[in-house]
């Protein structure tokens, strides 16, 4: 991946088991974003593949990808912000509704069905981020760490098997940084494979399954949390010395 | 981790004048200057002086006045819950309260003059010029400045189809919203690589190439003389031409036109609009064809352009290139923008407002136009979003 003669990422062979939390680290400007970006269709890599279980997704559109299972977040929030927090998670079941132009108009049963049935699925979705009591607020006027919550909330309601969450707990205080940790432990538990980039390493050692390494677009380290923590290359580039 | 602290706390925007001091009544006062000075060509420079004196006290009070805005909503929603608890209006009588309103346009033509029936229907044809260009640049967030074109081209097909081909009304119509949905949808497709102000360019070219083509084609379209004889709509044998019959059809017209804009708002497709006004790319992570939903919003939106210039023929029965300039797009992009973009009913209530302000100021023919202008200026300096606007966006199905 070249961005106009930098390259962003050099050379990358990340695999993600299904099904594990798997945390990206690295210093600023190491390729992390860009990594989400790649696998999201938001950026195209200018050279290899991204196979996504068992799928050829490299030159896929945002929309297609969506659609056969990942999902994300931002790192500077990207909400639909004059929306009602229940519209945001409303819009994001848009790939599992069917009904068209001319159903909206007519309005048959089945439309009907279907809208109640978004409805009750955002619904849930909010339950379990814990922002059922800011259902019907504007989203933009949301306290952050709720912003957060919601982007997640929205991210989940794509219904991925993968999602991507960009810096979840930046800029959040000690206790929302815990709760969010339970959240994504829970997005787990629901059979769903975490990729995370974060700063907080108390949250990457907490619940990653595996960490890779990024640094000027190289990995260069992958593993287990505690191997991560006793590699020298990494505690050089990145860590630093306690 | 301090450099992320910094995005994203968007407050609400305060209101302009609760910083109080001398600040919050520094802006009344530029406006009444400026007022003043666009009066002063006309009347010279004492009644500029009185009217800046008029105008500034005006003004400043209501800037006080609005220091007690708050409480005066709060006072208006106490009183409304108080008189929902106490049953006076039920849902009921609301619902029958709605009923009513849409009586009062339907026995309209029985009282009112003829020229108030004309004033209704034009009002009419505005309000769904108004409804199709909202979902282009109110729910999808793209600046359309030739919005204009797709409702020459829907009056041109029905006045081409009637005069040459004699087709009437009914059956011409499906060709011309038809042709104008098009014309949205073959425009959009180039055009929809630009973002923002080099849309609004595009889209102001488009409008202005159909006006010089319609200007120009002496043999098809008969250039500045533009097309007569064109016949009135008519219902088996009877024919709509009288004002009274021509009000019922445009205000069918308008019904069909709210209601499926409503319906088509308050569902997936009206979610994916919105979604792309607000982030682009984010709503197409969530799975939104964001290039397919743009072409449907200006397919959508110039369909019922072309049912305005449609009726707008058959009102007429004569079409002329003057009719389909750059102003009148601008003119219905105010009403949209004055309402409120992306509210429906705040767009009825604009172009209410810009067609009958112009005509009840017809007494003072001279100033209506600077009267209309000041009035915007005056709209976006103290209500930005419009009159109906700034509540968010919200479905309730």
């Amino acid at each position: 991946m070249h961005f106009g003669g930098i390259k962003a990422i050099a050379e990358l062979d990340l695999k993600v088991r299904e099904g594990i939390i798997m945390s990206i680290i690295g210093p600023n400007g190491a390729g992390k974003t860009t990594i989400f970006n790649c696998l999201t269709g938001l950026a195209r890599p200018t050279k290899g593949h991204i196979r996504f279980s068992d799928r050829e997704i490299t030159s896929f559109a945002s929309h297609a990808i969506a659609r056969r299972g990942i999902s994300r977040t931002f790192q500077n929030i990207r909400l639909f912000k004059e929306m009602s927090v229940l519209e945001n998670v409303m819009v994001a079941q848009h790939v599992k509704t069917r009904s068209g132009l001319l159903s909206a108009i007519i309005r048959w049963k089945k439309f009907q069905d279907e809208e109640r049935e978004v409805r009750e699925k955002a619904f849930e979705y909010l339950d379990f981020v814990g922002l059922s009591d800011h259902v019907h607020g504007v989203s933009g006027n949301l306290p952050y760490g709720a912003q957060r919550r919601l982007e997640i909330a929205r991210a989940l309601a794509t219904d991925p098997s993968l999602i991507l969450l960009d810096e979840p707990t930046a800029g959040m205080n000690p206790r929302e940084t815990s709760e969010v940790m339970r959240l994504i432990s829970r997005i787990q538990e629901l059979g769903k494979t975490v990729l995370l980039i974060e700063h907080d390493m108390k949250v990457v050692m907490g619940i990653s399954d595996r960490i890779a390494v990024l640094n000027h677009g190289v990995k260069i380290a992958e593993g287990m949390p505690a191997d991560i923590r006793k590699n020298s290359v990494v505690i050089e580039a990145y860590l630093g010395k306690e | 981790m301090d450099m992320y602290k910094e995005n994203n706390h968007d407050n609400p925007p305060a209101h302009p004048f609760s910083k109080g001091g001398m600040r919050g009544f520094l802006k009344p006062l530029i406006v009444a200057l400026w007022l003043s000075l666009l009066f002063l060509p006309f009347k010279g420079i004492k009644a500029a002086i009185v009217f800046f004196v008029i105008a500034s006290a005006i003004l400043v009070s209501a800037v006080f006045l609005s220091g007690y805005q708050n409480k005066f909503a709060l006072a208006i929603k106490t009183l409304r819950v108080t008189v929902q608890e106490s049953g006076l209006f039920s849902r009921k009588q609301i619902f029958v309260l709605r009923y009513a309103c849409l009586l009062s346009l339907f026995v309209m033509p029985l009282f009112a003059r003829d020229y108030f029936l004309d004033v209704a229907i034009l009002v009419g044809i505005y309000v769904i010029l108004a409804l199709g260009l909202n979902v282009v640049v109110g729910f999808t967030g793209l600046l359309n400045l030739g919005f204009v074109a797709f409702y020459a081209l829907g009056a041109y097909s029905y006045a081409l189809l009637n005069t040459r081909f004699g087709l009437g009304f009914w059956t011409a119509l499906p060709f011309s919203v038809g042709l104008s949905a098009i014309a949205g949808f073959l425009l959009a497709f180039p055009a929809l690589r630009l973002r923002g102000d080099y849309l609004a360019i595009v889209t102001l070219g488009f409008g202005e190439i159909t006006r010089l083509i319609l200007n120009n084609w002496d043999s098809l379209t008969m250039g500045p003389n533009g097309i007569s004889g064109i016949s009135a709509p008519r219902i088996f044998s009877l024919s709509l031409g009288k004002l009274s019959y021509f009000y019922y059809l445009v205000l069918f017209f308008v019904l069909i036109t709210f209601f499926i804009t409503k319906r088509v708002y308050s569902s997936k497709i009206g979610r994916a609009w919105v979604a792309i006004r607000e982030d682009e790319i984010a709503s197409s992570i969530m799975g939104i064809n964001t290039t397919m939903y743009k072409l449907y919003a200006f397919a959508f939106g110039a369909f019922w352009a072309g049912l305005a210039g449609a009726v707008f023929a058959g009102k007429m029965q004569f079409v002329s290139p003057e009719s389909f300039t750059f102003m009148e797009s601008v003119l219905i992009l105010c009403m949209v923008i004055i309402g409120g973009l992306g509210s429906i009913p705040g767009v009825i209530l604009g172009a209410f407002i810009l067609v009958l302000l112009p005509e009840m100021l017809r007494e003072i023919q001279l100033y209506r136009m600077l009267a209309l202008g000041a009035g915007l200026v005056l709209l976006m300096v103290f209500r930005p979003q419009g009159l109906f606007g700034g509540r968010g966006v919200s479905f309730r199905s």
